[in-house]
């Protein structure tokens, strides 16, 4: 009987784990003992840390996104499709079409996280962002027209995708302002929902010295509340105003509904065990990347590493070995400084990161690994 | 003692390193109503400072921490 593998979502997650599956099974994929199906409602793969670059006239967004089927293994069935209804019981998907229904042996879902800018009365009105096509390209001509007056830069959502990002739109975004020569016209003030500058220590114990040498502000202990579109006001829930001329916000993150409908979680994120990738509430089901309520960052690197551990312990299932490879919580983000220089990080549960000076050459790479993505969504790198 | 403090909300932050238990209590927060009662439980110490920092910053009351063998309960009520 063919063992069914189904993976829900074509981001970073579910493109490595399909191919790491292909890979792996290779023999049992082509004598017909295993199935490898990704089903994803966007035929397009997009890498979203592009859209950093975007505001600053350096990417477009088109450059972030490459069709999933040139990036999966032909060994991989994909459906574009959009799946509807988890049935954990009965192993069963339901697709958007009304007529599809996927059986699995083993599920795979790796559904990302999605932006609720909604949630924030007056944000999606008038708050900025970069975390997608649109509104990373509309953030670029609101930046080109922005001469003077004061950025601010909230930290809305948590948890949020790349935790790195925000910290690099703001030193960013110093940079380029000094460079165009209109930073002595321009205030930069940066907020964070707690009593520092960023959720891991060391990160913060870094950008304090820059954003103090570089006249950013800051407000700590600052959780969006809500935004005056007219009198561009941002209020926080402790009772902070800000007055903006430039609103640029990370917008709070949902998961996807599937998963809180299916109770695999609450939220959208799925309850996993932090080293396996298990769902606690369902039986043959593993959630990775961004969909995974584990404690760390909502990153690609994480998806990625944790793809691979998955993609191991459903190969070891199918030859009726014991599972195992483990992920331990390892992460890897690279974190721009300004425009020329960047630093990086890695850490994983048990040991925090230390954070190196920023250099051109880290920038080069991130450069460069931003090129050679495509080649870990093909599972290679 | 606590046990006498009925939470409306409770999370379960246990596990979860600093700033977890915070960041949960923060979104639980803010979406709840005024007068509403949630218990944190954490299993890092430091929330026995961010906590506090937070709950003071935003003007809600902290009512209680009750320290258990493995983590603490933190009740804190939401207001106006």
């Amino acid at each position: 009987m063919t063992e069914r593998i189904v993976i829900v979502g074509g981001g970073t997650g579910g493109s490595v784990a399909a191919n790491r599956l292909a890979e792996k099974l290779d023999a049992e994929i082509e004598s017909g003992d295993v199935e490898v199906t990704l089903v994803t409602d966007d035929p397009d793969h997009v890498y979203k840390p592009i859209y950093l670059y975007v505001p600053f006239g350096k990417k477009t967004p088109e450059d972030a996104r490459r069709p999933v089927r040139e990036l999966l293994d032909p060994k991989v069935e994909l459906r574009i499709n959009r799946v509807v209804d988890i049935d954990t019981d009965a192993k069963r998907l339901e697709c958007q079409d009304g007529h599809t229904t996927l059986n699995y042996d083993h599920l795979i879902v790796a559904t990302g996280a999605k932006l609720a800018p909604e949630e924030v009365p007056g944000l999606a009105e008038d708050g900025h962002h970069f975390y997608g096509p649109q509104g990373a390209a509309k953030l670029r001509d609101a930046l080109a027209d922005f001469e003077e007056g004061h950025l601010v830069l909230s930290v809305v959502g948590v948890p949020h995708m790349c935790p790195a990002a925000p910290v690099e739109f703001t030193l960013m975004a110093d940079e380029w302002f000094r460079q165009r020569g209109i930073r002595d016209q321009v205030e930069i003030t940066y907020t964070y929902p707690i009593q520092r500058l960023h959720g891991l220590e060391p990160i913060h114990e870094w950008m304090e010295p820059r954003f103090q040498d570089r006249d950013i502000n800051y407000e700590t202990f600052f959780n969006a509340e809500s935004v005056d579109p007219d009198e561009h006001v941002l209020e926080s829930m402790e009772g902070t105003e800000l007055d903006y001329d430039l609103l640029v916000a990370i917008p709070p993150h949902t998961g996807d509904e599937l998963i809180t409908e299916a109770g695999l979680g609450d939220d959208g994120w799925a309850e996993v065990n932090k080293h396996t990738l298990e769902a606690e509430r369902a039986e043959n089901v593993y959630v990775l990347g961004d969909a995974a309520d584990i404690p760390t960052s909502k990153a690609g690197s994480v998806a990625h590493y944790a793809a691979g551990t998955v993609a191991d312990r459903i190969a070891s299932e199918i030859r009726g070995q014991v599972p195992t490879a483990t992920y331990d919580g390892k992460t890897v983000c690279f974190i721009e400084a300004g425009m020329d220089e960047a630093t990086f990080v890695e850490f994983d549960y048990e040991h925090p990161p230390v954070v190196r000076d920023e250099n051109k050459f880290i920038h080069w790479a991130k450069l460069a690994y931003n090129e050679t993505y495509w080649l870990t969504a093909k599972g290679l790198l | 003692m606590s046990e006498s403090i009925s939470a409306d909300v409770t999370i379960d932050a246990r596990g979860s390193a600093c700033p977890g238990p915070l960041m949960d209590l923060i979104g639980k927060v803010k979406k709840g109503d005024p007068g509403t009662i949630y218990k944190l439980q954490t299993s890092d110490r430091g929330s026995m400072e961010d906590v506090p920092e937070w709950v003071e910053k935003a003007g809600h009351e902290l009512m209680e921490t009750v320290e258990h063998e493995d983590h603490w309960d933190i009740y804190i009520k939401k207001t106006e």
